[in-house]
């Protein structure tokens, strides 16, 4: 097991600059109100940076270098733009363990995760959508003997991305890869609570990008995000995040006519049917594991398993292993590769939970295991820790019904598959869901009767890049992953053409 | 602390109150910002908080619900009211709880007005006496 160093202390890998302005045409630019503001890190509440404060202003700045990168990029071969995403990707990898030392301090997220998980996989969303951009084909269909629809994917031109915090690196390529792909110019506003890491990557990328293809503009929702996400100069605006301003941003972009792609989060069951413990075999320890995944990156996870559906006839027995399973979590440095739990992004996330726990013992919910804050003492003491948390209770109870987005699960039980799957679609939300079975019709069954965008079968929190994810319901619109995210950064060009010599005849 | 009026149809007690410390920021983010009201976020990242904005800047529909009005201003002053509103569909889980404005240090995402200011509106929840959440 190895523990990093704290990022600015003698051994460690990585070293925040004091102050980051934001990256506008290929080059550090001040903001223009000249204000910063500080950057704390989770792991210890202590503010490690200060970061751009940009305003509508800069955002103009970027859009600005983004209309003009936009013409020459979009027309740049697929081979050229493969290229250097595939470039973008190797510097991930030669940078792997830095950049993870970055995204664990800005985030609190335990290092064994960017190291394993999320830089692995940005640099591989990267190579695929390279792979996917390169096999892309048109298509064209004959209309009749002397006439063909040609079909032509466009780039958009310059897009809006708004990046949400629980994955600052990984989310940002997620945007990212398909719209450079696709020859789209960007201007990306990260979350406030992680602006820094993302900034250490476009350090080490920066370069290989033309200049004005990818801008990042710090700053606050209502001062940046808004005139990012309201302007007429965008043609496509990305947002992940939650649902009141996922409407707003709709309201926004029907005033300019645009698309809007939202993935706004969900309350994803995770069923547990009873043939699950017919044995006690490496399945089973499998399906315990699929459990305890409420606490993957502290429950930051908008597809987080964070309501457990166990068919009766299992309950006790399944939840007692369960329980006895997640409360060996190791809580503790998130630079430690040891630790599975680390701190929440923020102080008012960590009171959020608290307050869903305090509202989950009113209502009656009975409380398995955890619940506390945590202080672990020395230098994390100011860090913000929660216990991961075992809530047994009611799927009408508002511990079942909304993303707290911290390590806390809401166990239920139910009687057969109808009443599981009753349950499970009782939610305004369908973007995660998990399904446990050995018998492959009930799972297949289940997988299609479940109103979410990505049902996880007998397994839990894999995010492939080929793999489609995005929400039913209030989840959100759109789709990212898989080569169906170009087709939210491309138009269709259509050429109709005549090969006929002769008139038409009508006037 | 201050409640909210009644306004739903048929109900007789208030859903929501508000602490001293939010009507001092709500006060102050009036003075800079004009008007305001509140939208009750659900879903990911800084779901659940309630979201403050310029008091038309979110437009509601038919599918919200108007679960009160504040008035933030000091006794004998010219009204400040402000709305506070949310969707219809999460009012259908949230209807037995009495939510308290509350504000916390912190870092919200999300356009709400008071971010910039190191501070986030949080809802604080408690079971209404009356309610019967689980016919």
């Amino acid at each position: 097991m190895t523990i990093y160093a704290a990022p600015g202390t003698p051994e460690s890998l990585m070293t925040f600059k004091p102050r980051y302005e934001n990256w506008i045409g290929g080059e550090w630019v001040a903001p223009v109100k000249g204000q910063y503001f500080e950057n704390l890190s989770p792991v210890n509440g202590r503010p490690f940076t200060e970061v751009a404060r940009g305003t509508a202003e800069d955002i103009e700045l970027a859009l600005d270098a983004a209309h003009k990168a936009a013409p020459a990029w979009g027309k740049t071969s697929t081979t050229e733009r493969a290229a250097v995403l595939h470039k973008i990707a190797d510097v991930i990898d030669a940078n792997l363990e830095m950049l993870a030392v970055a995204e664990s301090w800005d985030n609190g997220k335990p290092i064994r995760e960017p190291l394993n998980a999320d830089l692995p996989l940005a640099a591989d969303h990267f190579r695929y959508f390279a792979a996917a951009i390169r096999a892309q084909e048109g298509h064209f269909a004959e209309m009749d003997g002397d006439m063909t629809a040609y079909h032509y994917k466009e780039p958009l031109g310059v897009v809006g991305q708004i990046i949400p915090w629980n994955f600052p690196i990984l989310m940002a390529v997620w945007k990212l890869a398909p719209a450079l792909a696709a020859g789209n110019a960007v201007v990306l506003k990260p979350a406030e609570q992680t602006p820094a890491s993302i900034l250490v990557l476009i350090e080490l990328i920066g370069d290989i990008l033309p200049p004005g293809v990818l801008n990042i503009v710090n700053g606050f929702g209502v001062e940046a995000g808004k005139p990012l996400a309201s302007s007429p100069r965008i043609r496509k605006i990305a947002f992940t995040g939650e649902t009141t301003t996922g409407r707003l941003i709709l309201q926004y972009a029907s005033a300019n006519i645009i698309p809007a792609t939202l993935e706004l989060g969900g309350k994803s069951p995770n069923m547990f049917f009873e043939d699950v413990a017919d044995r006690d075999d490496a399945y089973y320890d499998k399906a315990q594991e699929g459990f305890a995944l409420f606490a993957f990156n502290q429950g930051e996870v908008c597809t987080s398993p964070s309501r457990a559906l166990i068919q009766k006839s299992i309950y006790d027995s399944f939840l007692g292993d369960a329980v006895e399973r997640t409360s060996r979590a190791i809580q503790g440095n998130p630079l430690d590769t040891a630790t599975q739990v680390g701190a929440q992004a923020s102080n008012d996330q960590l009171e959020k939970i608290l307050s869903y726990i305090d509202i989950g013992q009113q209502e009656g919910a009975k409380l398995a295991l955890g619940g506390e804050r945590v202080d672990l003492g020395g230098d994390l003491s100011g860090g913000f820790y929660v216990q991961p948390t075992i809530f047994e209770g009611h799927n009408k109870m508002r511990l079942f019904q909304e993303e707290i987005f911290g390590p806390v699960v809401a166990v239920t039980s139910f009687d057969d598959y109808a009443d599981g799957i009753s349950i499970a679609n009782d939610t305004l939300y369908g973007l995660g869901a998990g399904v446990w079975s050995r018998n492959g019709n009930i799972a297949y069954r289940a997988g299609r009767d479940l109103q979410a965008g990505r049902v996880w079968i007998n397994n839990y929190h894999a995010y492939p890049a080929g793999a489609a994810f995005g929400g039913y319901k209030s989840s959100g619109i759109g789709r990212e992953n898989s080569a169906l995210a170009l087709d939210h950064y491309q138009q269709t060009k259509n050429l109709l053409v005549s090969y006929s010599e002769n008139a038409l005849g009508f006037f | 602390m201050i409640n909210a009026s009644v306004v739903i149809p048929g109900e007789t007690q208030p859903r929501l109150a508000m602490t001293a410390e939010s009507i001092d920021l709500l006060r102050a983010l009036w003075r800079t910002h004009g008007p305001l009201m509140f939208h009750q976020s659900g879903g990911c990242c800084d779901g659940s908080s309630p979201m403050c904005f310029a008091a038309g800047e979110f437009v509601t529909g038919a599918s919200d619900v108007l679960l009160g009005v504040f008035d933030i201003a000091p006794e004998g002053q010219p009204e400040q009211p402000i709305e506070f509103w949310m969707s219809v569909e999460q009012f259908a889980y949230w209807s037995h709880t009495f939510l308290t404005v509350d504000v916390v240090k912190g870092r919200g995402s999300g356009f709400s007005l008071e971010a910039p200011e190191g501070v986030r509106f949080l809802i604080r929840s408690t079971l209404m006496e009356t309610a019967e959440p689980f016919s």
